[in-house]
């Protein structure tokens, strides 16, 4: 992690507030691929809306395929040790890792 | 048409393999090959539906069965890719094929010197990689906890069981080190191309009637028709 300069500290909020959005758009039309749904029912989720071991298509085969895109799509590496029920568990924390792992890369 | 086709084996004998056939038409004998493993399942209600498109358009395709694939009776853990591929090809000239559609890791199974398509194709590394990431997911579910690296050693040295499929060592260390050809002869579809989303990533076998007929109209589009007035 590297510390901003304080001139560029307002420009970097809103270009991070930018790649979340972006992010968001990005990762629900992935959830609606892997889920079939329409992009208007996925554009509902909220981030308390459940995901592994809440939706039955989300079996682990579905989860697998999710990260796989993710990490096509979002331009990532997801380790094994980054895979746990918290960030699978709601669709906040599936976008939390998304964008923090966005900004990383 | 449901039929079977002689599928030679390393060993001499012959091992009589489903094969459906759809179209009578001339215009050209297409071999589509579906992607191995969960996502051959997940993708063959639209791969009939492609074919039943291009049978429209004058186009004869056949979706041949190898062994260890959906109803053959030889298991999938004495299979290789080199075993795969041989029997790809002589497949293709079994039904004199002119073209070919392989999707995803089916790519990885291309005859050389066949004109055709690769639908969103997917290297061998990735195949595994994902395979390997829901056993992962599955085993964890379970409250077993094996790494990732733990699952790849094992499927190099001796083969090992990948969400319910049997992947021998063999199989395992050629998928890791295969990728899908490319050269003049193939043109990649991609999803955007193809439209809608990649069946492949539900949890269900699902289907797409716009995506077939999109899919089929790109391959009809690039093939001269023999039957055309115009001809």
């Amino acid at each position: 992690m590297c510390t901003q300069p304080a001139q560029t500290e307002e420009h970097d909020v809103s270009t991070q507030e930018e790649n979340l959005s972006e992010t968001d758009t990005a990762l629900k039309s992935i959830i609606a691929d892997v889920l079939g749904l329409e992009a208007a029912t996925v554009n509902e989720f909220t981030p308390e809306t459940g995901l592994f071991g809440h939706l039955p298509e989300l079996d682990s085969m579905a989860v697998a395929g999710l990260l796989t895109e993710m990490e096509d799509r979002l331009g990532f590496i997801i380790e094994d040790d980054d895979v746990d029920g918290e960030m699978l568990e709601t669709y906040g924390g599936l976008l939390e890792f998304a964008h923090t792992k966005r900004v990383e890369a | 048409m449901i039929a079977t086709w002689p599928c030679p084996l390393a060993d001499g004998a012959v091992s009589e393999e489903l094969l459906v056939t759809i179209g009578e038409g001339d215009a050209a004998s297409l071999l589509i090959i579906p992607p191995l493993f969960a996502e051959q399942n997940l993708m063959r209600r639209q791969l009939v539906l492609i074919m039943r498109h291009l049978a429209d358009a004058g186009i004869t395709s056949h979706l041949p069965d190898l062994p260890g694939w959906n109803e053959s009776l030889l298991p999938s853990s004495e299979q290789s890719l080199a075993t795969w591929r041989v029997a790809m090809s002589e497949a293709a000239r079994h039904l004199d094929a002119t073209h070919v559609l392989a999707v995803r890791s089916g790519a990885l199974l291309v005859p050389s010197g066949l004109k055709g398509w690769l639908y969103a194709p997917q290297s061998g590394d990735k195949l595994i990689r994902t395979m390997i990431r829901a056993q992962g997911i599955a085993d964890r579910e379970a409250g077993k906890a094996e790494a990732s690296d733990q699952m790849m050693d094992k499927g190099r040295i001796e083969g090992l069981q990948l969400v319910g499929w049997d992947v021998s060592s063999e199989l395992f260390r050629d998928l890791q080190s295969a990728d899908f050809p490319g050269g003049d002869l193939l043109t990649v579809i991609s999803q955007e191309e193809a439209g809608g989303s990649g069946l492949w990533l539900r949890a269900e076998p699902g289907e797409d009637l716009k995506q077939a007929q999109q899919i089929a109209s790109l391959i009809a589009n690039s093939i001269p028709s023999s039957s055309s007035e115009d001809a």
